[in-house]
């Protein structure tokens, strides 16, 4: 654990406190979504994100409200890290109505608008063009707003990926990039699939600059993304971060996760983002005793609630199937 | 008083752009090649001059890219109309209008719409050989969630891009390369928006229906012109919109005509001329006199010789078979 020498980050009790209480929020729900997964109430794919949380916590520190963020299937952590209420969140998992995407998107496509939480895309790098418009309509428009679009190590094969990358730098866009390395492109290690394995690298052939992070470290995110976050909305153009990381659960609950082996996972467990910032703040005294306690207490009130109120909402009716194909029409046929 | 003039179909589409550039701010149009050179097929020469290198954006060779950025754009509040120079090109440009473009309304539960227009050109008859005259109109048309338009006609060429800027969700607009070069009678009207649901007769005529669309109603019009000299009154119906399908204007035409002939520049399997014929069979079956016809492309990939492209296409001797065919003369 670095100490922040970047006078950005301000780590004082509360600060410390609302660091963690957001990454263990993201943990403890995303472990009752995989009890739900396994009790039949959430379907489909679920891509946990656990073991990944500094990410989301540190990089939405760095953005204010009116900031976008685009992201991709494993995006319910960067939801709660965005601040959407987590029984809206945990209803869609749900597919009921009340679900922040009515329930039509399911885990992979959560959207929020009045968050500027644009999903939830879950082709591999088809966020990234989509995160480019949404900074190109800000230049245009003259807003100093931050897009920042998250995608896995696996987008960087991806066409998609390069070309928006061109696009973004040759046009100065206001884009922060930011790749989730976890090393695995589902069960494709890394090595096996990439040329140049220093993802942060390809930003260099665009001329972004691009700075590789400790991505279980989320007071380095947290500092890296305020710098690069103060660079964009200074006009300098797209920045590239690269945040190393690992996913301790399989890709999806469909993964019997048969391509790395248990040590490794365990490995990187020792040194989780939750565990290790704990262990960190409590020796540097910036969270004090009873701290952890009151937050997971507050947390699994919060998931209880958020389960509960998924739980009772109703499903949509059959009848409404064919809705939200098309915008309604203000003069009908 | 309304005047008219004599203009081509890509002064047309020129004048829609320019038109949507000077009345709406946040429109902007951005693809290969639409500043300096003007456009693969000259639709927006000197725009650039007029509305600078912001509004009329060339772009890199990446069609996924621009066109994601479109989509992106739209959602951030502007009026994108993305120029993908051909239908060829489109295809790399398939996941975001597929999986991006026509789903975020839906997937997003109704939160988002997309007020993207993308135009491309498609077609064959110009010896572009295989890989650059594809008619895959019907791809596009087959997915829910965006609008497919294709202009026949000057006014339409005109007028739909208007139409298409005032859509709140992406329309397509599919602009034969064979027809820019056309000339037509365009009314200087102001309001010149036209009507993106409904089918438009463009020949009257009692003993058969033609169905088609784009380049195929210059080819029904000869058809059904050399049929009337035979005697035998055809009805020419451009659908113009590709989905959603008008099905009153056809069904009414059939009902009428008891005999349908569809002309379709796609190849034949798995064509828009089959769904539009199946709709006839669901809707107007005892209508019928005779089976339903279909022109359609040969099935194999556009080959480069000029006798042999033209030997692939519909052309208006196989249409006026088909329609006698139909009266079984």
């Amino acid at each position: 654990m670095t100490a922040p020498a970047d006078r950005r980050v301000h780590l004082t009790h509360a600060h410390a406190v609302d660091l963690l209480s957001r990454m263990t929020r993201i943990r403890r729900f995303e472990e009752a979504c995989a009890e739900h997964y396994s009790a039949g109430r959430i379907r489909g794919f679920l891509h946990l994100y656990i073991g990944e949380e500094a990410n989301a916590v540190g990089v939405c520190q760095a953005l204010t409200e009116e900031d976008a963020i685009v992201a991709t299937y494993r995006e319910h952590g960067h939801a709660l890290a965005r601040g959407l209420p987590m029984g809206e969140v945990m209803a869609e998992m749900f597919g009921k109505a009340a679900g922040c995407s009515r329930g039509r998107g399911g885990s992979m496509h959560i959207f929020s608008v009045r968050h500027r939480f644009y999903g939830g895309n879950a082709i591999v790098a088809g966020g990234l063009p989509l995160a480019a418009g949404l900074a190109l309509a800000d230049r245009m428009q003259g807003r100093r707003r931050v897009t920042a679009c998250f995608f896995g190590e696996g987008a960087a094969a991806e066409g998609e990926f390069h070309e928006t990358m061109n696009l973004s730098a040759l046009w100065k866009l206001p884009v922060l990039f930011v790749c989730e390395n976890n090393l695995y492109a589902m069960g494709t290690a890394l090595e096996i699939s990439e040329s140049n394995t220093d993802i942060a690298a390809h930003a260099a052939v665009f001329g972004m600059p691009a700075e590789t992070v400790d991505g279980m470290d989320v007071v380095a995110v947290e500092a890296a993304a305020r710098r690069a976050a103060d660079a964009i909305r200074g006009g300098e153009g797209p920045r590239f971060l690269e945040l190393r990381t690992y996913r301790f659960r399989a890709h999806s609950m469909f993964d019997p996760d048969l391509y790395r082996e248990k040590a490794e996972v365990e490995a990187w467990k020792t040194h989780g983002p939750i565990v290790r910032f704990t262990e960190w703040a409590t020796a540097t005294g910036l969270i004090h005793a009873g701290d952890v306690e009151t937050i997971e207490a507050e947390v699994a009130e919060e998931v209880a609630a958020a389960v509960a109120f998924a739980d009772a909402a109703p499903f949509e009716p059959v009848e409404d199937l064919l809705k939200d194909v098309t915008t309604p029409r203000e003069v009908a046929r | 008083m309304t005047t008219s003039r004599r203009i081509t179909y890509r002064e047309a589409v020129r004048q829609a752009l320019r038109e949507a550039l000077a009345s709406d701010e946040r429109v902007f149009l951005m693809g290969e090649d639409v500043g300096a050179y003007g456009g693969a097929y000259a639709c927006s020469l000197g725009l650039v001059d007029e509305f600078g290198t912001e509004r009329v954006r060339n772009t890199p060779l990446a069609e996924s890219g621009f066109t994601g950025a479109g989509i992106g754009a739209a959602l951030g509040g502007m009026r994108p109309i993305v120029e993908i120079m051909t239908v060829n090109f489109a295809l790399l440009a398939l996941d975001q209008i597929v999986n991006t473009a026509a789903t975020l309304r839906h997937m997003s539960g109704g939160q988002v719409s997309v007020p993207l227009v993308i135009r491309m050109a498609t077609g064959a008859g110009r010896q572009l050989a295989a890989q650059h005259s594809h008619s895959l109109e019907n791809w596009f048309a087959h997915v829910p969630g965006i609008r497919v338009v294709s202009p026949s006609t000057i006014p339409d060429a005109r007028g739909m891009l208007k139409s298409a800027l005032a859509d709140p969700d992406p329309v397509i607009i599919m602009e034969h390369a064979m027809l820019y070069n056309e000339e037509g009678e365009l009314e200087d009207a102001e309001d010149h928006a036209v009507d993106l649901d409904r089918a438009a007769v463009r020949r009257p005529g009692e003993q058969a229906t033609i169905v088609t669309y784009s380049a195929g109603v210059k080819k029904a019009l000869e058809a059904a012109g050399r049929l009337a000299d035979e005697g035998i009154s055809a009805e020419v119906i451009d659908l113009r919109s590709l989905r959603p399908l008008d099905d009153e204007t056809v069904m009414a035409s059939v009902r009428r005509t008891h005999r349908a002939v569809i002309v379709d520049e796609g190849w034949r399997t798995g064509s828009l001329a089959a769904e539009v014929a199946t709709r006839i069979h669901e809707q107007a079956f005892y209508d019928l006199d005779a089976p339903v016809e279909r022109v359609c492309t040969a099935e194999v990939p556009i080959p480069y010789p000029r006798h042999l492209e033209q030997a692939a296409l519909p052309q208006p001797e196989g249409i006026v078979a088909a329609v006698k065919r139909t009266l079984r003369r």
